[in-house]
């Protein structure tokens, strides 16, 4: 790409951010596989609209394709936001179908499952240098945060500068660590929460209404 | 990789340790065509200087295109050190240009490749031939 077609593309990015104020954010939900990013985006469209976005499951790779809820008006502290909530597959550099047939799965099932997986997840990395304003990272803090899918994730992130949030979820477990969460990635904000319990959405939703209102 | 002639005998796994010097000249696309082309053949390949952020985003997304049943699982990739890349400045980004910061990664098949321990200046992988 030529020099002056970074900078017209470049410029043309921020302008439209700086001019989209009208517009909802579009706010993407990312994170590994079976972090809780379904169950936290359908705690934040009950809250808010009284429907959920999509199925979860403890099986990986449910949420295959990205699904959005639209205008989802969050109020906090006088200041209203308005964001379109994209709900994401589980980033991964690999899928291997064999790790459904566990789950009781029949091959054919697994193998569809790990077709939509893969199409879902190559849309998700496409969105995300295309398409979102905004990131809502969330994490198990009870698995090891170190990755190298978690560490190319938050770099692809910060390299587009667009706002990104990290939600260390399911405190609500014994071996929850948030501390190694926010070790790992001390230049963003760590917020905790259990979106399956419902613990300390309160702070989670002032954290959204400042970073993307 | 087409310039290599190292016999295949099909007995051994390929490692090809790919200079900063010869990813400079290639293109994003042509860097992850590089690097698919040979993990998919079995081989394990080791970046002297890492890929942007851009350039590994696509290689997740292209990755995944080429994914099929029992016949590739996707790939495995650590990189070192894990530090964050270095703070580019709005100038630097609004030119496009996207620095890669020295980085030293390894990639190899997922069903091929294990990571069995990595620190700030370690990679321990475990390879099985298939």
């Amino acid at each position: 790409m030529g020099l002056l077609t970074n900078l017209r593309d470049s410029i043309t990015r921020v302008t439209d951010r700086l001019f989209a104020d009208d517009e909802p954010k579009r706010i993407g939900i990312y994170g590994p596989p079976n972090a809780g990013k379904t169950t936290l985006a359908n705690r934040i469209a009950r809250d808010w609209t009284g429907d959920a976005v999509g199925p979860e499951s403890h099986i990986p790779h449910e949420t295959r394709r990205a699904r959005r809820k639209e205008n989802v008006e969050i109020e906090r502290n006088g200041k209203t936001v308005t964001i379109d909530i994209v709900d994401t597959p589980g980033v991964t550099t690999k899928v291997d179908y064999k790790e459904f047939l566990d789950h009781d799965m029949e091959k054919e099932d697994a193998v569809k499952r790990s077709r939509e997986a893969t199409e879902g997840v190559a849309e998700a990395m496409h969105w995300l240098r295309e398409d979102v304003d905004g990131v809502i990272y969330v994490l198990d803090s009870t698995t090891d945060p170190f990755t190298q899918v978690n560490t190319m994730l938050i770099g692809i992130i910060e390299s587009q500068d667009l706002p990104v949030l990290i939600f260390a979820n399911k405190v609500d477990l014994d071996d929850a660590d948030v501390k190694r969460i926010a070790d790992a990635f001390p230049q963003h904000e760590t917020v905790p929460l259990s979106a399956l319990e419902g613990d300390n959405m309160d702070e989670v939703y002032e954290k959204i209404a400042e970073y993307f209102g | 990789m087409s310039e290599a002639t190292a016999p295949d005998d099909g007995d051994g796994v390929r490692i090809d340790l790919i200079s900063g010097g010869r990813m400079e000249g290639l293109t994003s696309m042509e860097k992850i065509r590089l690097i698919l082309d040979s993990v998919r053949d079995g081989d394990i390949v080791v970046l002297e200087a890492g890929l942007s952020p851009e350039e590994e985003s696509k290689l997740i997304e292209v990755t995944m295109t080429e994914i099929s049943p029992d016949d590739f699982s996707g790939i495995e990739i650590e990189t070192y050190p894990s530090s964050q890349q270095p703070n580019q400045g709005l100038v630097g980004r609004l030119l496009g240009k996207e620095e890669t910061a020295k980085k030293l990664t390894v990639i190899g098949p997922a069903n091929q490749i294990e990571t069995l321990h990595k620190d700030e200046d370690l990679i321990s992988a475990l390879v099985s031939r298939k």
